[in-house]
């Protein structure tokens, strides 16, 4: 009960102490949410990129041809080094009769075409990679071997939309890693005001014997309430953002490769983090400064 | 019986300066016990340490059993509950009235208010300003702002009063009210260790003193009266 009354009174001092330092308040709620906002935006990238990732996993294959003339043998060595690449995932063998049954089977001109002239086409494997980033690069190792005439992949599209992503994924968490910071010092300094505007409170506290934890707990909650202030903002555009980008490219993003993942499971995970590390970010600010500033 | 005891005690400042010297010290319960003194004297370090505001360099100071020297910082608010403290300058919170102010250290206790509420008027009425309880600190005379001070240090019921000078700012006349309340508060069985330059108030009180110069006790006389060296 003592607990709860000593907690009732420090809620409602950190919030009169927030509106106290009414413009340095609004300042670390404004870079609190910003932070948030690219923070919302990375988890957002992230969650689809990974699902879409995985969508085109089951069609993350290379089509290798083998130069002609080729002998079994030869072909069979080359099927053993491609199975020991890092991005091997499995292989289906497609001899240059499978081809050609394959095309004579599209079209009939094509059919009588084929069967009068000696086969044309390649021998040919088909490799599976294990995730769509090793793709490229398994590619061009197959394309360095011996007997092989051509490694072709999927849509080119598709890898560099991929990289693009990549690249904003890693920016963003830089930038984000930085902003942090900044939005840590920004509480910080905030809190070093209430922590000196307040001193002879402090002082009086000390001497009557209130304990350490109690003197340094309404600072603790007034950054707490700072960083959950600051995640609104992020949360409401967060919400309505991805529901109105999702409803407006109707699920999907440029062309129909890339599908949206459903805002459902998007804008509550959103949500909960961008929370959670705002009250982390508030809560991390004022402990730098009660532990700087609050000499107990 | 024992309640305050200091064994060989140093204080000597991080800059090098020796605040207090082999002090040996025996204050019993119920005392009222004058720290006189020259300025610098080392009066204040005394009675900082005793609220462990200060730290003892080397040697013992023992507050109602608590050894000083040794409390961790996280313990110390445990000494505090049981010292009440005042000082020459009032330290009064502006934007709270005088019932707040009395209540605060109370509040920040975790009490409940219908146990805060009789304490703090049973502590104006002790001081003699139940009637003002709605004011704010600028809307009463120095003298009546050291009560309420006094009020704030003794709401907890505390075993030790701890003042610094605390008629440093008032005229004479407001000093002898002042005196009166400490003096009724330990008629009431608080130990009361007082540092003072006043030389009327401690030759018209006829209390122990204790007389230091740069930092050693050089008298310790009951029934007492101001003797400093004249050299300063
Ligand atoms: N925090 C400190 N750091 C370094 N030296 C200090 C500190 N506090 C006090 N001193 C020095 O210790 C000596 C004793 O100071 P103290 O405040 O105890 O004197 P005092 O007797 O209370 O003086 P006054 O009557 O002026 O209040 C002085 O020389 C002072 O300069
Ligand atoms: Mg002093």
């Amino acid at each position: 009960m003592k607990a709860i009354r000593i907690l009732r009174r420090n809620i409602s001092s950190a919030f009169k102490s927030v509106v106290r330092n009414f413009s340095l308040s609004i300042a670390s709620i404004a870079c609190t949410a910003i932070t948030l906002i690219l923070v919302a935006l990375a988890v957002v990238l992230t969650i689809n990129v990974n699902n879409f990732t995985k969508e085109l996993e089951s069609e993350l294959t290379i089509v290798t041809y083998f130069e002609e003339g080729t002998s079994k043998e030869d072909i069979d060595a080359t099927i053993k080094r491609i199975e020991s690449l890092a991005g091997y995932e499995s292989h289906e063998f497609k001899s240059k009769e499978d081809w050609k049954m394959d095309m004579q089977a599209t079209s009939s001109e094509l059919n009588t075409a084929l069967s009068y002239i000696e086969n044309p086409l390649l021998d040919s494997v088909v490799v599976k990679v294990s995730d769509v980033t090793k793709l490229s690069s398994t590619a061009k190792e197959i394309q360095k071997l011996e007997h092989v005439s051509d490694a072709k992949y999927g849509e080119g599209m598709v890898d560099q939309v991929i990289t693009i992503f990549k690249v904003v994924q890693n920016a963003t968490v830089v930038i984000v890693i930085a902003l942090i910071l900044v939005t840590a010092f920004l509480i910080s300094n905030t809190i070093k005001l209430t922590i000196f505007s307040r001193r002879n409170e402090i002082e009086i506290m000390r001497l009557v014997g209130t304990s350490n934890t109690v003197i340094r707990l309404p600072f603790i909650f007034e950054g707490f309430i700072l960083g959950v202030l600051g995640s609104i903002i992020p949360i409401i555009i967060t919400v309505y953002g991805y529901i109105l980008l999702y409803d407006h490219f109707k699920g999907y993003l440029f062309t129909n490769i890339i599908k949206l993942v459903n805002p459902a499971n998007v804008v509550v995970v959103v949500s909960i983090v961008i929370l959670i590390l705002g009250s982390i970010v508030g809560m991390f600010g004022s402990y730098r400064a009660v532990r700087k500033y609050l000499k107990i | 019986m024992k309640f305050i005891e200091i064994n060989n005690c140093y204080k000597i400042y991080k800059n090098g300066q020796t605040a207090i010297a082999d002090l040996n010290l025996e204050i019993k319960k119920g005392e009222f016990v004058f720290i006189i003194g020259a300025t610098a004297s080392g009066k204040s370090t005394l009675i900082k340490m005793l609220y462990r505001e200060e730290k003892p360099t080397k040697g013992e100071v023992i507050v109602g059993g608590i050894n000083v020297a040794k409390l961790r910082n996280s313990k110390v608010y445990k000494l505090r509950r049981r010292i009440g403290v005042v000082f020459q300058d009032f330290k009064l919170l502006p934007k709270l009235t005088v019932y707040e102010n009395v209540a605060f250290g109370l509040e920040s206790l975790g009490l409940k208010n219908d146990e805060i509420k009789p304490k703090v008027l049973k502590a104006l009425e002790k001081v003699g300003l139940k009637e003002k309880f709605r004011s704010f600190p600028n809307q009463l005379s120095g003298g009546e702002q050291q009560r309420v001070c006094i009020a704030r240090a003794i709401v907890n019921e505390p075993k030790l009063l701890i003042c610094d000078e605390p008629t440093g700012n008032l005229d004479p006349d407001t000093s002898k009210e002042i005196m009166k309340v400490i003096d009724s508060i330990n008629k009431d069985g608080t130990t009361v260790v007082m540092a003072t330059h006043d030389k009327d108030i401690v030759n018209r009180m006829k209390k122990r003193v204790i007389a230091i110069e740069n930092g050693v006790k050089i008298n310790d006389s009951l029934k007492g009266s101001y003797k400093v060296h004249e050299s300063h």
